[in-house]
C-alpha cells in the first residue's frame, strides 16, 4: 500500500550510491563453452561493472571459446545432459536437436534485450572490465593473440591470474 | 512507502531510497538539483541522455539499462560512465527522476 507521510527532518532523502570508489574486487573463472554456460559470467561481470567494483575474467579450458574468435559468436546449446529442459533425454541426440535448441536460446535471450556473446563482452570491456585469456588453453590449442578476441589484455598463467586477483572475490563457472 | 522530501526547493515525493515516484514532478531543473545532491553538474550531454530516459520510460513504463541507452542514444558505454560515474545506471535513473532499473543487463 502506498501512503503519504511528511519527511520527518528537513535533510533531504537522497539515495545513497557508496564511496566514489571501492575497493571491492570480483574475479569470475569461465570454464565453460556452451551457450548457456558463458551467460552467467557475462551478466555477473556486468553487473558488478555496473555497481563500481573491478572485474576481472579468466577464460579458461572450455570458457576459452568465449574469446576464440572463430568460436565466440557461434557457442552452441544442447538438452544433452541437461535434465532443466523437461524434454526426453533422447531427443536430444537427434541431428538437428543442437542447432534448434541453440536457436530457440539465442531467441529468447535477444528478446528480453540482451546481447550476444561478442557484443557483451564489447559491453564489459567498455565499461571497465578486464578479459584474460589462459596460458595452458591457448598452448593446448596452438592458439595466440592474434586468434583472440581484440578486447582480450594478455595470454597469462594460472599463477599470473592467482596473483592479479589477491583480495578478490571469486566466481568459478 | 512514499514519502516527500525537499530538493533544491522542490517537494518531491519519493521512495524509502530516495528515488523519485511521481514521474510528473521532474523537470530539467529539477534534475540539475538532483546531480547537485550526487555531485554531478549536468551538461547537455548529461541532458540528453536524461531526456532519452524519460521518453523511454514513458512509452515502455520501466527504467532503460545502460545497454538500452546506449542503444537509443549512440552515446558508448565508456561516456555514460564517465557523466555518471561509479554506478552509472543507478544515477542516471535517480537524476532522470525515475526507479532504478530492474533489468540486469
Amino acid at each position: 500500500m502506498t501512503t503519504t507521510t511528511p519527511a520527518p527532518t528537513a535533510a533531504p532523502l537522497v539515495p545513497s550510491f557508496g564511496e566514489d570508489k571501492t575497493d571491492r574486487k570480483l574475479a569470475i573463472i569461465c570454464s565453460k563453452g556452451n551457450l548457456d554456460m558463458a551467460y552467467p559470467g557475462l551478466v555477473l561481470a556486468n553487473a558488478a561493472l555496473g555497481e563500481g567494483i573491478e572485474t576481472h575474467l579468466f577464460f579458461t579450458f572450455w570458457g576459452f571459446e568465449l574469446v576464440n574468435r572463430k568460436t565466440m559468436g557461434d557457442l552452441k546449446f544442447t538438452m544433452l545432459g541437461n535434465t532443466a529442459t523437461h524434454m526426453p533425454q533422447g531427443l536430444g541426440g537427434l541431428p538437428w536437436m543442437t542447432t534448434l535448441a541453440t536457436a530457440r536460446l539465442k531467441k529468447s535471450i535477444a528478446e528480453i534485450g540482451v546481447p550476444e556473446v561478442p557484443e557483451f563482452l564489447q559491453q564489459i570491456v567498455d565499461s571497465g572490465g578486464h578479459l584474460w585469456a589462459c596460458r595452458m588453453s591457448a598452448d593446448m590449442q596452438h592458439l595466440g593473440m592474434d586468434d583472440l578476441y581484440e578486447g582480450v589484455e594478455a595470454i597469462i598463467s594460472a599463477a599470473d591470474f592467482i596473483e592479479m586477483t589477491d583480495g578478490a572475490q571469486l566466481l568459478f563457472i | 512507502m512514499t514519502t516527500t522530501t525537499t530538493i533544491g526547493g522542490h517537494d518531491v515525493h519519493v521512495d524509502d531510497e530516495g528515488f523519485l515516484t511521481s514521474y510528473d514532478e521532474w523537470d530539467e531543473e529539477l534534475a540539475r538539483a538532483l546531480g547537485a545532491q550526487i555531485g554531478l553538474e549536468l551538461t547537455t550531454e548529461h541532458l540528453s541522455v536524461l531526456r532519452f530516459l524519460r521518453a523511454d520510460f514513458r512509452e515502455h513504463g520501466e527504467t532503460a539499462t545502460l545497454r538500452r541507452v546506449t542503444a537509443g542514444t549512440g552515446v558508448p558505454t565508456r561516456e555514460l560512465f564517465a557523466l555518471f560515474p561509479v554506478k552509472p545506471a543507478k544515477k542516471m535513473a535517480y537524476v532522470a527522476g525515475l526507479p532504478k532499473p530492474r533489468g540486469c543487463v
